[in-house]
Protein backbone atom coordinates (compact mmCIF):
# COMPACT_ATOMS: atom_id res chain seq x y z
CA UNK A 1 0.00 0.00 0.00
CA UNK A 2 2.98 2.30 1.02
CA UNK A 3 4.53 1.41 -2.46
CA UNK A 4 1.60 2.42 -4.19
CA UNK A 5 0.85 6.05 -2.52
CA UNK A 6 4.27 6.50 -3.03
CA UNK A 7 3.58 5.86 -6.37
CA UNK A 8 0.32 8.08 -6.46
CA UNK A 9 2.51 11.38 -4.47
CA UNK A 10 5.06 10.90 -7.73
CA UNK A 11 2.16 11.71 -10.02
CA UNK A 12 0.81 14.33 -8.31
CA UNK A 13 4.43 15.38 -8.51
CA UNK A 14 4.60 15.24 -12.64
CA UNK A 15 1.27 16.49 -12.60
CA UNK A 16 2.85 20.08 -13.17
CA UNK A 17 4.71 18.07 -16.18
CA UNK A 18 2.21 16.57 -17.46
CA UNK A 19 -0.19 20.21 -17.71
CA UNK A 20 3.12 21.95 -19.40
CA UNK A 21 3.58 19.01 -21.99
CA UNK A 22 -0.04 19.26 -22.46
CA UNK A 23 0.86 23.24 -23.01
CA UNK A 24 3.47 22.87 -25.43
CA UNK A 25 2.66 19.44 -27.37
CA UNK A 26 -1.58 19.36 -27.82
CA UNK A 27 -1.75 23.16 -27.41
CA UNK A 28 0.80 24.82 -29.37
CA UNK A 29 2.01 21.53 -31.54
CA UNK A 30 5.59 21.87 -30.53
CA UNK A 31 7.69 19.15 -29.25
CA UNK A 32 9.51 20.22 -26.49
CA UNK A 33 12.32 18.82 -24.97
CA UNK A 34 13.52 21.53 -22.59
CA UNK A 35 11.87 20.03 -20.31
CA UNK A 36 14.38 17.80 -19.38
CA UNK A 37 16.47 20.86 -18.27
CA UNK A 38 13.54 23.20 -16.86
CA UNK A 39 12.33 20.16 -14.47
CA UNK A 40 16.26 19.58 -13.19
CA UNK A 41 16.72 23.38 -13.17
CA UNK A 42 13.40 23.75 -10.83
CA UNK A 43 14.74 20.81 -8.56
CA UNK A 44 18.45 22.04 -8.10
CA UNK A 45 16.96 25.41 -7.36
CA UNK A 46 15.07 24.76 -4.99
CA UNK A 47 17.43 22.46 -3.37
CA UNK A 48 20.00 25.55 -3.16
CA UNK A 49 18.15 27.97 -1.78
CA UNK A 50 16.72 25.62 0.43
CA UNK A 51 19.62 24.54 2.14
CA UNK A 52 20.38 28.09 2.15
CA UNK A 53 17.57 28.33 3.81
CA UNK A 54 15.74 30.93 2.34
CA UNK A 55 12.14 30.74 2.59
CA UNK A 56 9.70 28.37 1.02
CA UNK A 57 7.80 30.37 -1.38
CA UNK A 58 10.69 32.53 -2.52
CA UNK A 59 11.92 29.09 -3.48
CA UNK A 60 8.79 28.16 -5.42
CA UNK A 61 8.76 31.82 -7.06
CA UNK A 62 12.35 31.32 -8.28
CA UNK A 63 11.41 27.71 -9.64
CA UNK A 64 8.78 29.04 -11.29
CA UNK A 65 10.82 31.85 -12.63
CA UNK A 66 13.93 30.01 -13.80
CA UNK A 67 11.50 27.84 -15.84
CA UNK A 68 9.76 30.35 -17.25
CA UNK A 69 12.65 32.09 -18.51
CA UNK A 70 14.33 28.81 -19.90
CA UNK A 71 10.77 28.33 -21.74
CA UNK A 72 10.86 31.53 -23.39
CA UNK A 73 14.46 31.30 -24.66
CA UNK A 74 13.47 27.95 -26.34
CA UNK A 75 10.66 29.81 -27.56
CA UNK A 76 12.86 32.95 -28.80
CA UNK A 77 15.30 30.83 -30.06
CA UNK A 78 12.36 29.04 -32.42
CA UNK A 79 10.35 31.92 -33.47
CA UNK A 80 12.98 34.58 -34.05
CA UNK A 81 15.90 32.49 -35.16
CA UNK A 82 13.78 30.06 -36.94
CA UNK A 83 15.08 27.49 -35.57
CA UNK A 84 13.16 23.87 -35.46
CA UNK A 85 11.32 23.48 -31.96
CA UNK A 86 13.34 20.06 -31.43
CA UNK A 87 16.56 21.54 -31.77
CA UNK A 88 16.21 24.54 -29.68
CA UNK A 89 14.40 22.55 -26.67
CA UNK A 90 17.94 20.18 -26.91
CA UNK A 91 19.83 23.18 -27.60
CA UNK A 92 18.62 24.70 -24.44
CA UNK A 93 18.40 21.74 -22.05
CA UNK A 94 22.16 21.07 -22.87
CA UNK A 95 23.16 24.33 -21.92
CA UNK A 96 20.63 23.95 -18.77
CA UNK A 97 22.83 21.08 -17.36
CA UNK A 98 25.66 23.06 -17.28
CA UNK A 99 23.77 26.00 -15.43
CA UNK A 100 22.29 23.65 -13.07
CA UNK A 101 25.87 22.09 -11.80
CA UNK A 102 26.90 25.66 -11.26
CA UNK A 103 23.74 26.98 -9.82
CA UNK A 104 23.61 24.15 -7.08
CA UNK A 105 28.11 23.96 -7.39
CA UNK A 106 27.79 20.20 -6.86
CA UNK A 107 25.85 17.40 -8.73
CA UNK A 108 23.53 16.19 -5.42
CA UNK A 109 21.84 18.01 -3.14
CA UNK A 110 20.84 16.01 -0.66
CA UNK A 111 18.18 17.91 1.61
CA UNK A 112 17.89 16.58 5.09
CA UNK A 113 15.83 18.31 8.08
CA UNK A 114 15.12 21.10 6.18
CA UNK A 115 11.69 22.43 6.80
CA UNK A 116 9.87 21.70 2.95
CA UNK A 117 6.65 22.57 1.26
CA UNK A 118 4.91 19.15 2.86
CA UNK A 119 6.39 19.57 6.74
CA UNK A 120 5.45 23.25 6.53
CA UNK A 121 1.65 22.63 6.97
CA UNK A 122 0.26 19.74 9.16
CA UNK A 123 -3.16 18.34 8.37
CA UNK A 124 -2.39 15.22 10.03
CA UNK A 125 0.66 12.98 11.29
CA UNK A 126 0.67 10.40 8.45
CA UNK A 127 3.64 12.18 6.64
CA UNK A 128 2.42 10.45 3.47
CA UNK A 129 -1.11 12.25 3.92
CA UNK A 130 0.17 15.11 4.59
CA UNK A 131 2.06 15.44 1.28
CA UNK A 132 -0.91 13.66 -0.27
CA UNK A 133 -3.10 16.60 0.80
CA UNK A 134 -1.27 19.18 -0.13
CA UNK A 135 0.00 17.75 -3.44
CA UNK A 136 -3.99 17.82 -4.19
CA UNK A 137 -3.75 21.30 -3.06
CA UNK A 138 -1.12 22.48 -5.42
CA UNK A 139 -2.30 20.49 -8.67
CA UNK A 140 -5.57 21.59 -7.62
CA UNK A 141 -4.49 25.17 -7.86
CA UNK A 142 -2.69 24.83 -10.89
CA UNK A 143 -5.44 23.18 -12.52
CA UNK A 144 -7.80 25.91 -11.43
CA UNK A 145 -5.99 29.12 -12.76
CA UNK A 146 -4.27 26.82 -16.19
CA UNK A 147 -7.85 25.88 -16.65
CA UNK A 148 -9.28 29.50 -16.36
CA UNK A 149 -6.31 30.67 -18.27
CA UNK A 150 -7.14 28.57 -21.29
CA UNK A 151 -11.19 29.75 -20.96
CA UNK A 152 -10.09 34.04 -21.46
CA UNK A 153 -9.79 35.53 -24.70
CA UNK A 154 -5.68 35.26 -23.68
CA UNK A 155 -6.53 31.22 -23.68
CA UNK A 156 -8.90 30.95 -26.86
CA UNK A 157 -5.93 32.97 -29.16
CA UNK A 158 -3.65 30.51 -26.98
CA UNK A 159 -5.60 27.51 -28.36
CA UNK A 160 -5.81 29.30 -31.57
CA UNK A 161 -2.14 29.52 -32.20
CA UNK A 162 -1.33 25.85 -32.52
CA UNK A 163 -4.74 25.04 -34.34
CA UNK A 164 -4.77 27.78 -37.29
CA UNK A 165 -2.06 30.07 -37.37
CA UNK A 166 -2.74 31.78 -40.36
CA UNK A 167 -6.58 32.73 -38.84
CA UNK A 168 -5.46 33.77 -35.68
CA UNK A 169 -2.70 35.94 -36.99
CA UNK A 170 -5.29 37.83 -39.48
CA UNK A 171 -7.44 38.29 -36.60
CA UNK A 172 -4.59 40.35 -34.65
CA UNK A 173 -2.73 37.86 -32.74
CA UNK A 174 1.63 37.65 -32.44
CA UNK A 175 1.91 34.14 -32.67
CA UNK A 176 5.44 34.39 -32.37
CA UNK A 177 5.07 36.34 -29.04
CA UNK A 178 2.09 33.59 -27.86
CA UNK A 179 4.04 31.15 -28.35
CA UNK A 180 7.03 32.23 -26.21
CA UNK A 181 4.74 32.67 -23.62
CA UNK A 182 2.98 29.55 -24.03
CA UNK A 183 6.56 27.44 -23.72
CA UNK A 184 7.16 29.49 -20.45
CA UNK A 185 4.55 28.55 -18.85
CA UNK A 186 4.62 25.14 -20.17
CA UNK A 187 8.64 25.35 -18.57
CA UNK A 188 7.28 26.91 -15.15
CA UNK A 189 4.93 24.14 -14.12
CA UNK A 190 7.73 21.55 -15.40
CA UNK A 191 9.99 23.71 -13.12
CA UNK A 192 7.04 23.62 -9.96
CA UNK A 193 7.47 19.60 -10.71
CA UNK A 194 11.03 19.74 -10.22
CA UNK A 195 10.37 21.77 -6.97
CA UNK A 196 7.96 19.82 -5.60
CA UNK A 197 9.78 16.12 -6.52
CA UNK A 198 13.03 17.40 -4.95
CA UNK A 199 11.00 17.64 -1.42
CA UNK A 200 9.26 14.72 -2.14
CA UNK A 201 12.15 12.58 -2.34
CA UNK A 202 14.29 14.81 -0.48
CA UNK A 203 17.33 15.44 -2.81
CA UNK A 204 18.16 17.11 -5.96
CA UNK A 205 19.91 15.86 -8.56
CA UNK A 206 21.96 16.88 -11.74
CA UNK A 207 20.57 13.63 -13.34
CA UNK A 208 16.84 13.81 -12.51
CA UNK A 209 16.08 15.11 -15.20
CA UNK A 210 17.21 12.69 -17.88
CA UNK A 211 13.92 11.40 -19.73
CA UNK A 212 11.58 13.17 -17.36
CA UNK A 213 9.95 14.49 -21.20
CA UNK A 214 8.81 11.22 -21.81
CA UNK A 215 6.86 10.68 -18.54
CA UNK A 216 5.10 14.03 -19.44
CA UNK A 217 4.88 12.66 -22.52
CA UNK A 218 3.08 9.54 -21.74
CA UNK A 219 0.95 10.92 -19.05
CA UNK A 220 -0.59 13.46 -21.87
CA UNK A 221 -1.30 10.11 -24.17
CA UNK A 222 -3.10 8.66 -21.60
CA UNK A 223 -4.94 11.37 -20.60
CA UNK A 224 -5.59 12.07 -24.32
CA UNK A 225 -6.79 8.68 -24.66
CA UNK A 226 -9.54 8.91 -22.18
CA UNK A 227 -10.42 12.54 -23.45
CA UNK A 228 -11.08 11.24 -26.94
CA UNK A 229 -12.73 8.00 -25.24
CA UNK A 230 -15.41 10.06 -23.12
CA UNK A 231 -15.70 13.19 -25.79
CA UNK A 232 -14.69 15.58 -23.68
CA UNK A 233 -14.79 18.90 -23.87
CA UNK A 234 -14.45 21.42 -20.91
CA UNK A 235 -10.95 22.26 -20.27
CA UNK A 236 -11.19 21.67 -16.78
CA UNK A 237 -11.78 18.37 -17.36
CA UNK A 238 -9.45 17.92 -19.93
CA UNK A 239 -6.23 19.16 -17.95
CA UNK A 240 -7.76 16.64 -14.68
CA UNK A 241 -7.51 13.61 -16.98
CA UNK A 242 -4.13 15.00 -18.16
CA UNK A 243 -2.81 14.57 -14.53
CA UNK A 244 -5.08 11.71 -14.27
CA UNK A 245 -2.85 10.46 -16.86
CA UNK A 246 0.27 11.46 -14.82
CA UNK A 247 -0.69 9.38 -11.95
CA UNK A 248 -2.02 6.31 -14.08
CA UNK A 249 0.95 5.94 -15.32
CA UNK A 250 3.13 6.60 -12.32
CA UNK A 251 1.16 3.40 -10.83
CA UNK A 252 1.42 1.49 -14.09
CA UNK A 253 5.34 1.92 -13.50
CA UNK A 254 4.67 0.80 -9.62
CA UNK A 255 2.60 -2.10 -10.87
CA UNK A 256 5.69 -3.11 -13.00
CA UNK A 257 8.27 -2.79 -10.63
CA UNK A 258 6.52 -4.65 -8.00
CA UNK A 259 6.09 -7.53 -10.44
CA UNK A 260 9.67 -8.12 -9.58
CA UNK A 261 11.04 -5.98 -13.03
CA UNK A 262 14.68 -4.76 -12.30
CA UNK A 263 15.00 -1.20 -11.07
CA UNK A 264 17.49 -0.75 -13.85
CA UNK A 265 15.34 -1.31 -16.32
CA UNK A 266 13.13 1.65 -15.20
CA UNK A 267 13.81 3.87 -17.81
CA UNK A 268 12.92 0.98 -20.85
CA UNK A 269 9.74 -0.10 -19.14
CA UNK A 270 9.07 3.63 -19.22
CA UNK A 271 9.85 4.09 -22.94
CA UNK A 272 7.76 0.24 -23.94
CA UNK A 273 4.72 1.77 -22.13
CA UNK A 274 4.93 5.20 -23.35
CA UNK A 275 4.96 3.17 -26.69
CA UNK A 276 2.22 0.96 -25.83
CA UNK A 277 0.00 4.36 -24.82
CA UNK A 278 1.20 5.58 -28.53
CA UNK A 279 0.74 2.48 -30.88
CA UNK A 280 -2.58 0.81 -28.66
CA UNK A 281 -4.95 2.98 -30.41
CA UNK A 282 -3.62 3.14 -33.79
CA UNK A 283 -4.07 -0.85 -33.55
CA UNK A 284 -6.89 -1.21 -32.30
CA UNK A 285 -8.32 1.29 -34.89
CA UNK A 286 -6.94 -0.11 -37.57
CA UNK A 287 -8.56 -3.14 -37.00
CA UNK A 288 -11.81 -1.74 -36.75
CA UNK A 289 -11.24 0.48 -40.17
CA UNK A 290 -10.48 -3.68 -41.60
CA UNK B 1 -8.29 53.38 -48.56
CA UNK B 2 -5.56 51.55 -50.06
CA UNK B 3 -2.42 52.65 -52.15
CA UNK B 4 0.13 50.82 -53.13
CA UNK B 5 2.98 53.02 -55.10
CA UNK B 6 6.08 50.96 -56.95
CA UNK B 7 5.74 47.83 -55.21
CA UNK B 8 7.52 45.17 -56.55
CA UNK B 9 8.39 41.67 -54.61
CA UNK B 10 11.03 39.18 -55.89
CA UNK B 11 10.93 35.71 -54.48
CA UNK B 12 14.69 33.80 -53.98
CA UNK B 13 16.64 36.94 -55.15
CA UNK B 14 19.80 36.55 -56.80
CA UNK B 15 19.39 32.55 -57.39
CA UNK B 16 18.38 30.55 -60.66
CA UNK B 17 14.70 30.11 -59.32
CA UNK B 18 14.48 33.98 -58.87
CA UNK B 19 10.49 35.20 -59.29
CA UNK B 20 9.52 38.41 -59.76
CA UNK B 21 5.77 37.76 -58.53
CA UNK B 22 4.85 41.72 -58.55
CA UNK B 23 6.83 44.63 -60.46
CA UNK B 24 6.81 48.17 -60.14
CA UNK B 25 2.83 47.60 -59.38
CA UNK B 26 0.54 51.26 -58.43
CA UNK B 27 -2.63 50.85 -57.55
CA UNK B 28 -4.98 53.01 -55.26
CA UNK B 29 -8.57 51.80 -54.17
CA UNK B 30 -11.19 54.07 -52.90
CA UNK B 31 -13.50 54.11 -50.26
CA UNK B 32 -16.03 50.92 -50.66
CA UNK B 33 -14.91 50.02 -53.35
CA UNK B 34 -15.41 46.12 -54.51
CA UNK B 35 -12.43 45.26 -56.60
CA UNK B 36 -12.13 42.51 -58.08
CA UNK B 37 -8.43 40.98 -59.25
CA UNK B 38 -8.42 38.05 -62.20
CA UNK B 39 -5.91 36.59 -63.85
CA UNK B 40 -3.68 33.41 -64.90
CA UNK B 41 -1.63 31.25 -62.32
CA UNK B 42 1.25 33.16 -61.25
CA UNK B 43 0.01 36.37 -62.32
CA UNK B 44 0.82 37.71 -58.83
CA UNK B 45 -2.79 37.89 -57.77
CA UNK B 46 -1.86 36.17 -53.95
CA UNK B 47 0.68 37.54 -53.82
CA UNK B 48 -0.82 41.20 -53.82
CA UNK B 49 -3.57 40.35 -51.83
CA UNK B 50 -0.46 38.92 -49.44
CA UNK B 51 1.49 42.33 -50.05
CA UNK B 52 -2.06 44.12 -48.49
CA UNK B 53 -2.73 42.14 -45.91
CA UNK B 54 0.97 42.22 -44.66
CA UNK B 55 1.79 38.53 -44.66
CA UNK B 56 4.39 39.46 -47.24
CA UNK B 57 6.47 42.67 -46.87
CA UNK B 58 7.57 44.16 -50.52
CA UNK B 59 11.03 44.03 -51.74
CA UNK B 60 10.01 47.96 -52.45
CA UNK B 61 7.55 50.27 -52.55
CA UNK B 62 5.28 51.61 -50.26
CA UNK B 63 1.58 50.76 -48.90
CA UNK B 64 -0.85 52.72 -47.37
CA UNK B 65 -4.02 52.06 -45.82
CA UNK B 66 -6.85 54.50 -44.15
CA UNK B 67 -4.07 57.28 -44.61
CA UNK B 68 -1.38 55.37 -43.10
CA UNK B 69 1.95 54.20 -43.94
CA UNK B 70 2.05 50.77 -43.33
CA UNK B 71 4.64 49.06 -45.41
CA UNK B 72 6.38 47.56 -42.29
CA UNK B 73 3.56 46.49 -40.18
CA UNK B 74 3.35 42.64 -40.04
CA UNK B 75 -0.27 40.79 -41.01
CA UNK B 76 -1.36 40.76 -37.00
CA UNK B 77 -0.47 44.67 -36.85
CA UNK B 78 -2.61 45.16 -40.02
CA UNK B 79 -5.70 43.48 -39.02
CA UNK B 80 -7.24 46.41 -37.20
CA UNK B 81 -8.00 47.25 -40.98
CA UNK B 82 -8.05 43.89 -42.84
CA UNK B 83 -10.46 40.86 -42.14
CA UNK B 84 -9.56 38.03 -44.66
CA UNK B 85 -11.16 35.37 -46.38
CA UNK B 86 -8.56 32.33 -47.44
CA UNK B 87 -8.91 30.25 -50.27
CA UNK B 88 -8.99 27.09 -47.94
CA UNK B 89 -11.57 26.75 -45.23
CA UNK B 90 -9.43 25.70 -42.76
CA UNK B 91 -7.31 28.42 -42.74
CA UNK B 92 -10.03 30.65 -41.64
CA UNK B 93 -11.03 29.22 -38.61
CA UNK B 94 -9.63 27.16 -35.93
CA UNK B 95 -10.89 23.58 -36.45
CA UNK B 96 -10.47 22.65 -32.79
CA UNK B 97 -12.06 25.38 -31.35
CA UNK B 98 -16.19 25.76 -31.10
CA UNK B 99 -17.87 28.14 -33.36
CA UNK B 100 -18.64 30.17 -30.85
CA UNK B 101 -14.67 30.60 -29.46
CA UNK B 102 -13.55 31.23 -33.25
CA UNK B 103 -16.30 34.32 -32.82
CA UNK B 104 -14.70 35.55 -29.76
CA UNK B 105 -11.68 35.51 -31.18
CA UNK B 106 -13.35 37.48 -34.76
CA UNK B 107 -15.02 39.94 -32.48
CA UNK B 108 -11.82 41.26 -30.78
CA UNK B 109 -9.49 41.41 -34.04
CA UNK B 110 -8.70 44.93 -33.78
CA UNK B 111 -8.39 44.76 -29.61
CA UNK B 112 -6.31 42.79 -27.03
CA UNK B 113 -6.91 39.28 -26.07
CA UNK B 114 -7.27 40.12 -22.05
CA UNK B 115 -7.15 37.46 -19.23
CA UNK B 116 -11.14 37.52 -18.57
CA UNK B 117 -13.88 35.40 -19.84
CA UNK B 118 -15.44 36.75 -22.87
CA UNK B 119 -17.65 33.97 -23.99
CA UNK B 120 -20.47 35.15 -22.00
CA UNK B 121 -24.21 34.29 -22.01
CA UNK B 122 -24.79 37.87 -23.56
CA UNK B 123 -21.67 37.41 -25.90
CA UNK B 124 -23.50 33.73 -27.36
CA UNK B 125 -26.90 34.87 -28.12
CA UNK B 126 -25.51 38.34 -30.25
CA UNK B 127 -23.50 35.51 -32.11
CA UNK B 128 -26.84 33.28 -32.56
CA UNK B 129 -28.12 36.52 -34.06
CA UNK B 130 -25.19 37.11 -36.57
CA UNK B 131 -25.12 33.62 -37.48
CA UNK B 132 -28.81 33.31 -37.83
CA UNK B 133 -28.75 35.25 -40.53
CA UNK B 134 -27.04 33.25 -42.72
CA UNK B 135 -29.82 31.37 -42.83
CA UNK B 136 -27.91 28.14 -42.32
CA UNK B 137 -29.27 26.68 -39.46
CA UNK B 138 -25.54 26.86 -37.65
CA UNK B 139 -27.27 29.52 -34.73
CA UNK B 140 -28.29 25.83 -32.66
CA UNK B 141 -24.80 24.68 -33.06
CA UNK B 142 -21.98 27.50 -31.49
CA UNK B 143 -20.66 24.79 -29.06
CA UNK B 144 -19.84 22.07 -31.80
CA UNK B 145 -16.58 22.23 -33.30
CA UNK B 146 -15.73 24.60 -36.75
CA UNK B 147 -13.81 21.65 -37.36
CA UNK B 148 -17.27 19.32 -37.88
CA UNK B 149 -18.84 21.23 -40.54
CA UNK B 150 -18.67 21.73 -44.37
CA UNK B 151 -15.96 23.99 -46.12
CA UNK B 152 -19.25 26.12 -47.49
CA UNK B 153 -20.27 26.50 -44.12
CA UNK B 154 -17.16 27.48 -42.54
CA UNK B 155 -16.20 30.11 -45.57
CA UNK B 156 -19.76 31.65 -44.75
CA UNK B 157 -19.14 32.05 -41.27
CA UNK B 158 -15.62 33.34 -41.94
CA UNK B 159 -17.10 36.26 -43.68
CA UNK B 160 -19.71 36.81 -40.84
CA UNK B 161 -17.34 36.41 -38.52
CA UNK B 162 -15.19 39.49 -40.25
CA UNK B 163 -17.68 41.67 -39.39
CA UNK B 164 -17.94 40.71 -35.93
CA UNK B 165 -15.40 43.90 -35.13
CA UNK B 166 -14.84 46.96 -36.96
CA UNK B 167 -13.71 46.26 -40.67
CA UNK B 168 -12.82 48.75 -43.29
CA UNK B 169 -11.07 46.13 -46.00
CA UNK B 170 -11.85 42.84 -46.61
CA UNK B 171 -9.89 40.57 -48.18
CA UNK B 172 -11.27 37.35 -50.41
CA UNK B 173 -8.62 35.20 -51.83
CA UNK B 174 -10.89 32.88 -54.13
CA UNK B 175 -12.69 31.74 -51.07
CA UNK B 176 -15.25 29.93 -52.95
CA UNK B 177 -12.35 27.76 -55.11
CA UNK B 178 -12.71 24.79 -52.57
CA UNK B 179 -16.54 25.01 -52.56
CA UNK B 180 -19.80 23.29 -54.89
CA UNK B 181 -21.68 25.29 -57.02
CA UNK B 182 -23.94 26.06 -54.53
CA UNK B 183 -21.84 26.85 -51.32
CA UNK B 184 -19.65 29.00 -53.53
CA UNK B 185 -23.06 30.94 -54.67
CA UNK B 186 -24.39 31.49 -50.93
CA UNK B 187 -20.43 32.60 -50.12
CA UNK B 188 -20.61 34.92 -53.27
CA UNK B 189 -24.38 36.43 -52.09
CA UNK B 190 -23.51 36.33 -48.52
CA UNK B 191 -20.00 38.56 -49.24
CA UNK B 192 -21.66 40.98 -51.47
CA UNK B 193 -24.75 41.35 -48.80
CA UNK B 194 -22.07 41.96 -45.84
CA UNK B 195 -19.86 44.38 -48.02
CA UNK B 196 -22.81 46.47 -49.19
CA UNK B 197 -24.38 46.63 -45.50
CA UNK B 198 -21.28 46.99 -43.75
CA UNK B 199 -19.67 49.78 -46.29
CA UNK B 200 -16.37 47.78 -46.64
CA UNK B 201 -13.47 48.21 -49.38
CA UNK B 202 -13.56 44.87 -50.97
CA UNK B 203 -10.87 42.84 -53.14
CA UNK B 204 -11.62 39.72 -54.43
CA UNK B 205 -9.67 37.11 -56.35
CA UNK B 206 -11.34 34.77 -57.97
CA UNK B 207 -10.88 32.06 -61.67
CA UNK B 208 -14.78 32.25 -61.91
CA UNK B 209 -15.12 34.57 -64.83
CA UNK B 210 -18.89 35.06 -64.40
CA UNK B 211 -18.65 36.40 -60.39
CA UNK B 212 -15.80 38.06 -61.42
CA UNK B 213 -18.69 39.99 -64.55
CA UNK B 214 -21.36 39.91 -61.86
CA UNK B 215 -19.92 41.22 -58.42
CA UNK B 216 -17.72 44.41 -57.49
CA UNK B 217 -17.37 48.10 -58.94
CA UNK B 218 -14.07 47.72 -60.90
CA UNK B 219 -12.16 44.92 -62.17
CA UNK B 220 -8.36 44.34 -62.79
CA UNK B 221 -6.94 41.95 -64.91
CA UNK B 222 -3.50 40.87 -63.97
CA UNK B 223 -0.32 40.13 -65.84
CA UNK B 224 3.13 38.94 -65.37
CA UNK B 225 2.83 40.57 -62.06
CA UNK B 226 1.44 44.22 -63.09
CA UNK B 227 -1.57 44.95 -63.75
CA UNK B 228 -2.87 44.45 -67.60
CA UNK B 229 -6.27 45.72 -67.73
CA UNK B 230 -8.08 48.35 -65.25
CA UNK B 231 -12.04 49.12 -65.53
CA UNK B 232 -13.69 50.86 -63.05
CA UNK B 233 -17.72 51.38 -62.43
CA UNK B 234 -18.50 52.55 -65.98
CA UNK B 235 -16.17 50.60 -68.47
CA UNK B 236 -17.10 47.67 -66.07
CA UNK B 237 -20.57 47.50 -66.99
CA UNK B 238 -20.25 47.87 -70.68
CA UNK B 239 -18.07 44.53 -70.22
CA UNK B 240 -19.68 41.37 -71.44
CA UNK B 241 -18.94 38.14 -70.00
CA UNK B 242 -17.22 36.82 -73.17
CA UNK B 243 -14.86 39.70 -72.64
CA UNK B 244 -13.57 38.53 -69.65
CA UNK B 245 -13.44 34.73 -71.40
CA UNK B 246 -11.51 36.24 -74.08
CA UNK B 247 -8.74 37.53 -72.09
CA UNK B 248 -7.70 33.50 -71.01
CA UNK B 249 -8.39 32.11 -74.54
Amino acid sequence: MEFYLTALLQGLCFAGIAVGIYISMKIFNIPDITTDGSYTLGGMLTGTLLTHAFPLYISAAAALLAGAIAGAITGVIHTKLKIHALLAGILVSTALYSINIIVAGRSNLPLINLSSVFSIITFTTDFNLNSLLILLLVVGAVVAITGYLLKTDFGIAMRATGNSESMIRALGVNTDRMKIIGLAMANALTALSGFLMTQQQGYADISMGIGIVIIGLGSVIIGDTLISRFNVKSVWKILLLVVAGAVVFQLLLAVTLSLGVNANLLKLVTAVLVLLFVSLPRLTLSRQND
Amino acid sequence: MIKLSNISKTFNTGKPNEVKAVQNLNLEIAPQDYVVIVGANGSGKSTLLNLIAGSLLPSAGTIEIDGQLVTRLKDFERSKWIARVFQNPLSGTAPDLTILDNFRLAALRTQSKDLLIGTTAQFKADVKDKVALLGMGLENKLDQDMGTLSGGQRQALTLMMSVMDECKILLLDEPTAALDPRSADLVMKTADRLIKDFKLTAILITHNLKDAHYYGNRLILMREGQIFKDYSCESKLSLTQNDLFSWFS
